[in-house]
């Protein structure tokens, strides 16, 4: 499964990549914020394909000792949300990450088990196979392996 | 893998000798074909595993072992805390305690098959399962405490389970030492209303019957017979274990730095037991054994109530209830010493042999039932503890059949809708919220649980008793 965005330039985008029992998120983007946000894509559609109307705003912050550290942070951020609120996020905005620290927004909707057959529940974002970095052609890219 | 790589002890025995900051050896128990088709990150995380302060022995893997994190699945080790030793929260895993449970109906397929459709139906109408699910139980503060505290005895006193479980269950039912105040607020706020729910992913519960029997005697001390029907359910300590495992895994990569120990990749981020953190992190995972213990004895409860609907004088007795994510304190002889261990299973059951003090009289005279989850097509098996093990694994076994293929490559390759159709005319009914659920967990995306369990058994590690069918398998 992947996913670019609309327009070629803005050069965004996610994919899946395998794991033996688990699944690889990957997001590039211009920025480290644009890539925090389409790993977060990726998030979701390891849980549903379907549309995920953005009805309610949660708002997230979350730190970490390093901006790889601080990937984890964020998806762990939204599967807590998606945990307590039992909602569904299909859009993201990274507002800001500075230093070690980012705010950002997600928009979502109570999940509605018959509309989006959720497929798997994410229990974790791990160290494994993560990975921030600037690649050559200047896109980042953000990637770690999520415990299902 | 390359199998020049290892040293061959034997034709299910296979050794990493010791190099780099390896402290002792790493021993892969499989058969020739398993370990051919196993995936090389199985090799170097059971080397990284070796190289942990205080390790005991070996780093093992069991016949299933695929690639995990940090930890392969399948691995074990033991620790030592007058020698340094850790206590790794990526060792144990996000889903602390994930275990499963085996209870006997009392009933023949003959009895059930006539209703395995109304009683497919109501077990996923009334057992919560999937993303999404409410579970009906919602715990304050103090209820939360007391479950974190109590295990399955707490949900045996609230009414949602059987007094009679205890014995058969880890444990006791009741892990001690967990300490509800190293709870985080977030932890607990994930699991105030997922008591008594499935979960995901490979979690489920399933309605089988006793396709083979492998040890007559063993079989009738577990109260097996050929076309009896159990009910088995795979789950775990669900939000709260995962919450539990991810503050920890972040805060163990700082501590493991500060108590200078180098660790080859940051999800072996562990503490010294002999550390606040690492007895911060062994409260609280001892008390997220306890919301797993409580969890399946409430599902169990859920269960019962289906089946008395069906059947009035059915109670379903619990043979078993076993973890396989966990770290727990044993005591173990080496080199003729007996010493006590913290022994991490990250996707390994405990397996004790005949004799074991901690089995309940019944069942004590044969060895611990091991129970091994396959996948929806293909079976599951029931195995006894071997006395062998605790030489070769410090008493392990395989958990069970491990995957063979990605979620990725799965849903590449099956469509769920087929599947189900096609298990259907086999008389396998399948209940899932997600027909790309059922993809991801294809019969074919997992190893065959047949070869896992006879190399478990041609290792010593555990001895095969039933062989179970399924006839109803609910899907989160």
């Amino acid at each position: 499964m992947s996913h670019s965005a609309a327009a070629p330039e803005s050069k965004a985008g996610w994919e899946h990549f395998p794991h033996d029992a688990d699944v690889g998120v990957q997001g590039w983007g211009a920025t480290p914020a644009q890539a925090f946000e389409q790993a977060a894509y990726a998030l979701t559609a390891i849980i549903t394909h379907a549309e995920v109307k953005p009805q309610v705003l949660v708002q997230v912050r979350c730190e970490a000792p390093d901006l790889e550290l601080l990937l984890v942070e964020w998806l762990n951020a939204i599967i807590y949300e998606i945990a307590i609120r039992k909602m569904l996020f299909g859009r993201f905005a990274v507002r800001r990450i500075e230093g070690a620290r980012l705010e950002g927004a997600l928009w979502g909707e109570p999940v509605d088990v018959e509309r989006h057959a959720p497929a798997c529940e994410p229990k974790g974002a791990t160290y494994t196979a993560l990975r921030v970095a600037k690649n050559p052609d200047g896109a980042w890219s953000a990637a770690c392996i999520v415990d299902v | 893998m390359d199998l020049a790589r290892f040293t061959r002890i034997d034709p299910t025995t296979w050794q990493i000798e010791p190099h780099g900051a390896m402290r002792v050896p790493a021993v892969i128990y499989a058969d020739e074909n398993l370990i051919r088709d196993m995936d090389d990150k199985v090799f170097e995380q059971a080397a990284n595993v070796a190289t942990l302060p205080g390790i005991v022995q070996a780093s093992y893997a069991m016949p299933d072992a695929h690639w995990g994190y940090g930890f392969p699945i399948g691995g074990v080790a033991a620790f030592d805390p007058d020698h340094g030793g850790i206590v790794s929260a990526g060792g144990v895993g996000f889903d602390i305690s994930c275990g499963v449970r085996t209870m006997l109906t009392g009933l023949t397929a003959a009895d059930v098959v006539p209703v395995q459709t109304p009683l497919a139906d109501s077990l996923f109408r009334q057992i919560p399962a999937g993303v999404g699910s409410k579970g009906a139980i919602t715990l304050d503060a103090i209820d939360m405490n007391a479950m974190l505290s109590g295990g399955a005895r707490w949900a045996v006193e609230r009414g949602w389970g059987d007094g009679r479980d205890l014995e058969r269950i880890e444990e006791a039912g009741q892990m001690a030492g967990a300490k509800p105040e190293h709870v985080s607020d977030r932890a607990k706020e994930r699991q105030r209303r997922e008591m008594g729910t499935l979960g995901s992913g490979n979690h489920y519960l399933e309605v089988q019957a006793v396709a083979e029997i492998f040890d007559a005697a063993v079989a009738q001390v577990f109260g097996l017979a050929q076309d009896d029907v159990v009910a088995t359910i795979h789950c775990g300590s669900r939000g709260l274990g995962h919450q539990i495992g991810t503050e920890f895994l972040k805060e163990m990569v700082v501590t493991a730095e500060a108590s200078g120990i180098a660790l080859p990749d940051r999800e072996l981020a562990c503490a010294p037991i002999n550390s606040e953190v690492g007895q911060r992190y062994l409260g609280a995972m001892r008390a997220a054994i306890n919301c797993a213990l409580a969890n399946r004895e409430i599902l169990g409860h859920y269960a019962r109530r289906v089946f008395a609907q069906f059947f009035p004088n059915c109670t379903l007795q619990l043979l078993f209830d076993v973890s396989h994510n966990t770290c727990k304190v044993e005591r173990h002889t080496v080199n003729g010493k007996r010493r006590e261990l913290f022994v991490h299973r990250k996707g390994a059951t405990r397996a004790f042999g005949p004799g074991h003090e901690s089995l309940p009289a019944a069942l004590r005279p044969v060895g611990q039932p091991v129970l091994i989850g396959g996948s929806m097509g293909t079976g599951s098996y029931i195995l006894v503890g071997e006395a062998s093990a605790e030489g070769k694994a410090f008493s392990s076994a395989c958990h069970g059949a491990g995957r063979a293929l990605s979620r990725h490559a799965a849903l590449k390759r099956w469509s769920g809708r087929k599947i189900i159709d096609d298990l259907a005319s086999q008389g396998i009914l399948i209940r899932s919220p997600s027909t790309r659920g059922v993809a991801e967990e294809a019969p074919g995306a997992y190893k065959d649980v047949g070869a896992v369990v006879a190399a478990a058994e041609h290792a010593g590690l555990a001895r095969r008793v039933a062989r179970l069918r399924p006839l109803v398998c609910i899907k989160g």
